[in-house]
């Protein structure tokens, strides 16, 4: 059989097809017929001769083999320092083959791919920073996604992910008018303790247009009423587009371009659409990194930036503090031990290393840096897809300790995670290895600390 | 035969050697695509820049970077071989009295008791490198037979030349063999990953430029390599 009726080379564009591989519980007949699944050699090497570029080929080629990126890799570290786990070792065993001997790639050695793609890296970037020679593992693995992605050869849950994206522009399936009523709801809820408080929709020219993870509207909405609250003490004209709100890119985790494409170009609609000063994305870090840093270049835009300036939620924050739009009351500043996790995506691989730094000095008393901290961070375990993957969940917990023993040296209990994977990872380290930490993002910390003037608090 | 070495040989091993890089300078830097490799090389190129230089420059002083800093003695293997391999060569006096017959000119010069040392260290340090290619697993899972005559093809002139200096045996043997060996490295250097000596620029300068346009640059002082 060389494509199943779930498991294929087809890209999720009908709901109908949405529909029967979400029936599919647990992908049990997706992996079935995984199984069985064939490679088009035409389309691979066509793919191939267009887009692996002197690069990608350079990396390959030139390197030493002097195994230096090992200790760099959380996993290579968390797995008893197997050498199968050793960055070099990973990708010339799946992409170094794959591009020498196209012709020969057959079932086995592209699921063998896929399993070292998404089961043993989470494309944190962080092996790239290790080689002498600056080869970039995590890019490479990326590129590898994609390319086994565009033959079918991709996890279930991810094969659904892009498939959203691509029906619904958002990573969940969440509508323009499930996200509007989200809002309103919200707006209504908040505006019982914060009297005038609105979350404007579709507002034309506002300073920020304010943009989420799906997640929130659809099992987190408490997280879009707290940004309107602190939206509306630091006095901020903002508003949140009907369409284009959503910043993540589950596509960018699968290696489907197109979708990714697509998903930005939304965005980027929204912002020539209501003409804000700038943008501001969620505590997210993939979200960020998807439209802020790699979108602009899958939609092709010449300058590389997004078409208004685009801001991290901790960068907002940081701001907020700075210039006093936001108050902390000294009495409510964090006591206890508190530390920080470094998400990859938009410390190492967007520089904003300084600013989480300066949020804590505003914030907490006794902050602690985990060791290595800022650039050199390690991924909390979750990061690339990892968590939400099913068939990695056991390589995902082993991976996790990684973050744990960081967590432990600190002497914290209270971990700041303003990213959801990072969040996600480390809820589930607690279920699992049971530390006795809590976790939580920005927001609800901040609204507990901030001074709010007289005239927004509501009558007694 | 020595005058054949020193001849043709030698002329046409560095035609190959120099046009040799040229083209992988050529064909690296036209291969780049600011699409596929997602850095806009020619847009905020001032912060590429500044970030290329960084990239370099830190990965050239020891123990700058965490990497380096994260393998001390791989760090310390790694720049006795590269530091002599590179000026050991250029400034030694023997080479120097041929360039000057050659050109009537020559380069600055080293004692030959530094030479000695200097060749002393290429030759301890690849064989430690060698050792810990096939002692420690991590480094082992990814070597192969090319790792191992790359080693050997950098090691023989050193030894060679040694030989040959100290007289030990046949002086007419050895120096043939030195410049044979010599020459087989130079041509080896464009096709083989001993190219890196001109892509490990081109590479950390791509990488640097990737982190100081796209990935951080525009908002920091530059990744802590």
């Amino acid at each position: 059989m060389p494509e199943g009726t779930l498991c294929n080379r087809k890209m999720v564009n009908e709901q109908e097809f949405l529909s029967a591989l979400l029936a599919d519980k647990q992908g049990k007949q997706y992996y079935a017929e995984l199984n069985e699944l064939d490679v088009d050699h035409k389309k691979l090497v066509d793919t191939l001769s267009k887009t692996l570029k002197s690069r990608t080929k350079t990396w390959l080629e030139i390197c030493a083999h002097c195994g230096m990126c090992a200790d760099s890799c959380f996993f290579y570290l968390a797995n008893k320092k197997d050498p199968e786990q050793v960055p070099s070792y990973k990708i010339q065993s799946t992409l170094g083959r794959l591009v020498k001997a196209p012709h020969k790639a057959d079932n086995a050695f592209m699921q063998y791919c896929m399993d070292t793609a998404w089961g043993k890296c989470t494309c944190c970037n962080r092996c790239g920073t290790y080689c002498p020679f600056g080869i970039d593992m995590g890019v490479m693995f990326s590129y590898l996604r994609g390319l086994l992605f565009s033959q079918g050869f991709v996890p279930w849950e991810l094969k659904i992910g892009s498939g959203m994206h691509r029906i619904f522009r958002a990573q969940m399936d969440v509508t323009p008018e499930d996200w509007v009523e989200t809002c309103e709801w919200m707006a209504e809820e908040s505006a019982e303790e914060y009297p005038g408080l609105e979350i404007p929709i579709d507002k034309e020219g506002a300073d920020i247009m304010y943009t989420v993870n799906a997640r929130e509207p659809k099992h987190y909405p408490q997280d879009i009423a707290e940004a309107a609250m602190l939206f509306h003490i630091a006095g901020e004209n903002w508003t949140v587009p009907s369409e284009g709100w959503e910043e993540t890119s589950l596509a960018m985790f699968a290696g489907d371009w197109e979708a990714c494409k697509m998903q930005v170009e939304s965005v980027y609609a929204a912002m020539d659409r209501l003409k804000p000063k700038r943008m501001v994305v969620t505590e997210c870090g993939h979200a960020y990194r998807a439209t802020v840093i790699e979108g602009p270049y899958w939609a092709g835009l010449p300058s590389g930036k997004t078409p208004v300036e685009s801001l991290h939620y901790v960068e907002w924050v940081a701001e907020a503090l700075r210039t006093g739009k936001l108050k902390i009351d000294p009495a409510k500043k964090i006591k206890e031990p508190v530390t920080y996790q470094d998400s990859c995506n938009y410390i190492r691989n967007a520089g904003l290393r300084d600013i989480p730094r300066e949020i804590m000095s505003y914030i907490a008393e006794d902050f602690r840096e985990m060791k290595p901290c800022k650039e050199h961070n390690f991924c909390c375990g979750g990061g690339g897809g990892m968590n939400g993957l099913g068939r990695y969940r056991e390589q995902r917990n082993i991976g996790l300790k990684v973050k744990r023993d960081q967590i432990l040296a600190t002497g914290a209990k209270l971990v700041i995670s303003p990213c959801h994977n990072c969040w996600d990872a480390i809820r589930d380290m607690e279920e699992v290895y049971r530390i006795g930490i809590r976790w939580s993002f920005l927001k609800p910390l901040l609204l507990d600390m901030v001074i709010v003037p007289d005239h927004l608090r509501a009558e007694e | 035969m020595y005058d054949f070495v020193t001849g043709p040989l030698l002329w046409l091993t560095f035609i190959i050697f120099v046009v040799g890089l040229l083209v992988r300078l050529v064909v690296y830097v036209r291969g780049l695509d600011w699409k596929a490799d997602r850095v806009t090389y020619r847009v905020n190129t001032s912060y590429g820049i500044k970030g290329a230089v960084r990239s370099i420059i830190f990965w050239l002083i020891p123990y700058k970077t965490f990497g380096w800093r994260t393998n001390p003695v791989m760090t310390v293997l790694f720049f006795v071989m590269h530091i002599g391999l590179l000026i050991t060569p250029v400034f030694l006096k023997a080479h120097n009295y041929m360039f000057y017959d050659a050109f009537g000119f020559s380069l600055p010069t080293i004692p030959d008791g530094v030479a000695d040392l200097l060749t002393i260290g290429v030759m301890a340090a690849v064989a430690f490198i060698l050792l810990r290619r096939l002692a420690l697993p991590e480094v082992r899972i990814i070597t192969d037979w090319k790792d191992i005559v790359l080693l050997v093809i950098t090691a023989a002139p050193f030894v060679t030349g040694f030989l040959a200096y100290h007289e030990a045996g046949t002086y007419d043997f050895w120096i043939v063999a030195h410049i044979l060996s010599g020459e087989i490295m130079l041509i080896a250097v464009p096709f083989t990953k001993l190219s890196h000596s001109l892509l490990f620029f081109l590479s950390r300068a791509q990488l640097g430029m990737d982190f100081g346009i796209k990935r951080g640059g525009m908002k920091n002082k530059g990744f802590a390599w």
